[in-house]
């Protein structure tokens, strides 16, 4: 049985926002398998006495104070944006799922 | 699709019973973001509060801010909660445009504070509310949607979008359902959004306010048949924005629901719109299944794990909290069960204690703001606090009037004269010429003229028809711009014409 059908590859994709053909999803789908299974592996290995690991530095609570610092001038905030308008951010139109 | 009966809602009620859930988010009132150091400034010029950090640029990385921690933690007390021992940011991964990044931080299973409680009254019974977590997340942009219908989604041509808000602190307390609150279901959602508001305000972490969005409620909605042991479908009405909307969209919602299962219909889960102006809610997208949102361990954030030395620190500098206040005053000032409604509804509990501070006496206090103020307020159409007038300058007219200097009428037109901004109390008492005629030669010099000029009445009451002495005394309080001590006046007049 694969460990992710290509459903939910499609799934996936249409959540991502990424316009993937058939061919694409059959490429796509069996790759992804070969590499949930690689990564599924690991879990072969873990013990319940290793918890997961979510963070490569062994840090807790690293905050920074409550202060203001200069933040970007419009003209640079908005430098790479596709389109401007009016000092905002122009997109197009807010998905048809909202409607 | 048509657009299904509602129904009746004393019938829906007598049909079926409605399980709320309640999702508040507040803005925290921190000085900078959430991650980054950009400033949190309402109404500033668009786009002029962002930076690389919370407009998601490449090899950003954002740092979290201790006083958002600090504030969350404090509401999470404030809630009775359980502060965790450790506990992970996630990344939340959507497309929409509100967020630059694609993803927003907030934390999904293992929420900072979980398991509280806060206790609301309607009608004079209590619910307790149970709360199921409070967790930290950051605030999304505005979008401001243009052609079509303009300023709404539907039929938009394109949107402008405003990231100034978008990394703003943001804090969500999700209720438990909470069940049988049967017809006063409205009433108990709007109760609760009120102390909820009322406790965070008292925390002193957000401004809360509902009307420029820093507080915001999402009011879940199900009804099940009555004596059904299972619950409903429920839906999720967003962004509700008042007080009175969170009650109405509650009703509306049991209206609605029960016209479709009356039908013989079927809830969608789906997310729905309120509209102010209707009253009633629109369906907006299905909601998305959480495992959509591809939530994962936030990569950029290490782990927190509040000290249990900070915690208690923090729990050791919460304020006296609302309803603990309430109490308080209600036995200090006397009051009934009514009139603390009355005072906590005007806003005024701040507001008469300071004047009792400031040492004018409770009653007075309590008259002076709930009655000629609130008056005025009302006629003005401002809220009392926001009046040009303190509860010093309250408490100094009460303090002329204590001491016999002013009646309660010259009081009155202090009050005029202070909210007309001509001074403070003693300058509007020197300029308007306000004082209590307490000199008893003048008075009398008065009433003897008085007397002399009113020679039918006087005769009268001579007579013994002590009812027309009212004539006298009102003549008397004419001659003297109304400074006259009434009832003193009237004392003289009865003495002078032998009829006491
Ligand atoms: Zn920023």
């Amino acid at each position: 049985m694969s460990a992710i059908t290509r459903d939910e590859v499609a799934h996936l994709a249409r959540l991502s926002r990424l316009a993937l053909g058939d061919d694409e999803l059959d490429h796509l789908a069996a790759q992804l398998d070969q590499i949930i299974s690689a990564v599924a592996r690991v879990q072969e290995v873990a013990a319940q006495d290793i918890p997961p690991t979510s963070h490569a530095l062994p840090l807790t609570n690293v905050y920074r104070a409550d202060e203001v610092r200069p933040s970007l001038p419009p003209d640079r905030a908005l430098a790479a944006a596709p389109a401007a308008q009016d000092d905002r951010f122009r997109v197009p139109r807010i998905l048809d799922e909202e409607a | 699709m048509t657009t299904p009966t509602l129904m009746d809602y004393d019938e829906a009620l007598a049909r079926f019973e409605p399980v709320l859930g309640i999702e508040t988010h507040i803005e925290l009132g921190t000085a900078s973001k959430m991650f980054c150091g950009c400033p949190t400034t309402f109404g500033a010029d668009p786009n002029t509060q962002v930076c690389p950090v919370c407009l998601g640029l490449p090899g950003a990385l954002p740092v979290t801010n201790h006083a958002a921690i600090e504030g969350i933690i404090k509401i999470g007390l404030a809630l009775n909660c359980e502060i965790v021992e450790w506990c992970r940011f996630a990344r939340k991964n959507y497309f929409y445009p509100d967020m630059p990044k694609n993803f927003q931080i907030s934390q999904y299973d293992e929420p900072l504070c979980v398991d509280g409680h806060l206790e609301v009254e309607v009608e004079g019974e209590t619910y307790r509310i149970e709360i199921e977590r409070v967790h930290m997340e950051e605030d999304t942009g505005k979008s401001l949607h243009v052609g079509g219908a303009t300023g709404r989604i539907q039929g938009a041509e394109f949107s402008l979008v405003d990231y100034n808000r978008a990394g703003i602190p943001l804090v969500e307390i999700v209720t438990k359902p909470i069940p049988a609150t049967g017809e006063r279901a409205p009433l108990v959602a709007r109760a609760y959004a009120t102390e909820l508001r009322e406790l965070v305000r008292s925390l002193g972490v957000s401004d809360v306010r509902m009307e420029e969005g820093s507080m915001r409620c999402d009011v879940n909605v199900s009804l099940m048949p009555r004596g059904a042991a299972e619950w409903g479908t429920r839906t999720e009405t967003k962004n509700v924005n008042s007080l009175r909307s969170v009650e109405r969209s509650v009703r509306s919602e049991i209206e609605r629901q029960a016209g479709v299962l009356a039908d013989g219909g079927r809830i969608v889960q789906e997310t729905r719109h309120f509209h102010e102006d209707t009253g009633r809610t629109t369906a907006g997208r299905s909601k998305e299944e959480a495992q959509d949102y591809r939530y994962f361990p936030e990569p950029d954030l290490v782990p927190m794990a509040p000290a249990r030395e900070w915690v208690e620190e923090l729990r050791a500098t919460l304020p006296e909290l609302p309803a603990a206040r309430r109490r308080r005053v209600q036995a200090e000032w006397g009051l009934s069960d009514l009139e603390l409604r009355d005072v906590v509804n005007a806003g005024a509990v701040d507001l008469i204690e300071a004047t009792v501070a400031r040492g004018a006496d409770a009653g007075a206090a309590r008259k002076w703001w709930m009655n000629e103020l609130s008056r005025r307020a009302t006629a003005q159409g401002v809220e009392l606090a926001e009046l040009p007038i303190t509860p010093e300058q309250v408490a100094r007219v009460q303090a002329m009037v204590a001491a016999g200097e002013l009646n309660d009428k010259l009081a009155r037109q202090v009050f005029e004269g202070v909210l007309a901004g001509e001074g403070g109390p003693d300058e509007v008492v020197a300029a308007r010429g306000l004082k209590v005629v307490s000199d008893e030669g003048e008075l009398a010099a008065v009433i003897d003229e008085v007397i002399a000029g009113n020679a039918a009445v006087a005769d009268k009451v001579r007579a013994g028809k002590v009812a027309a002495a009212g004539a006298l005394v009102g003549a008397v309080m004419k001659a003297t711009r109304g400074q006259a001590d009434a009832a003193r006046a009237r004392e003289l007049i009865l003495e002078k014409l032998g009829a006491s």
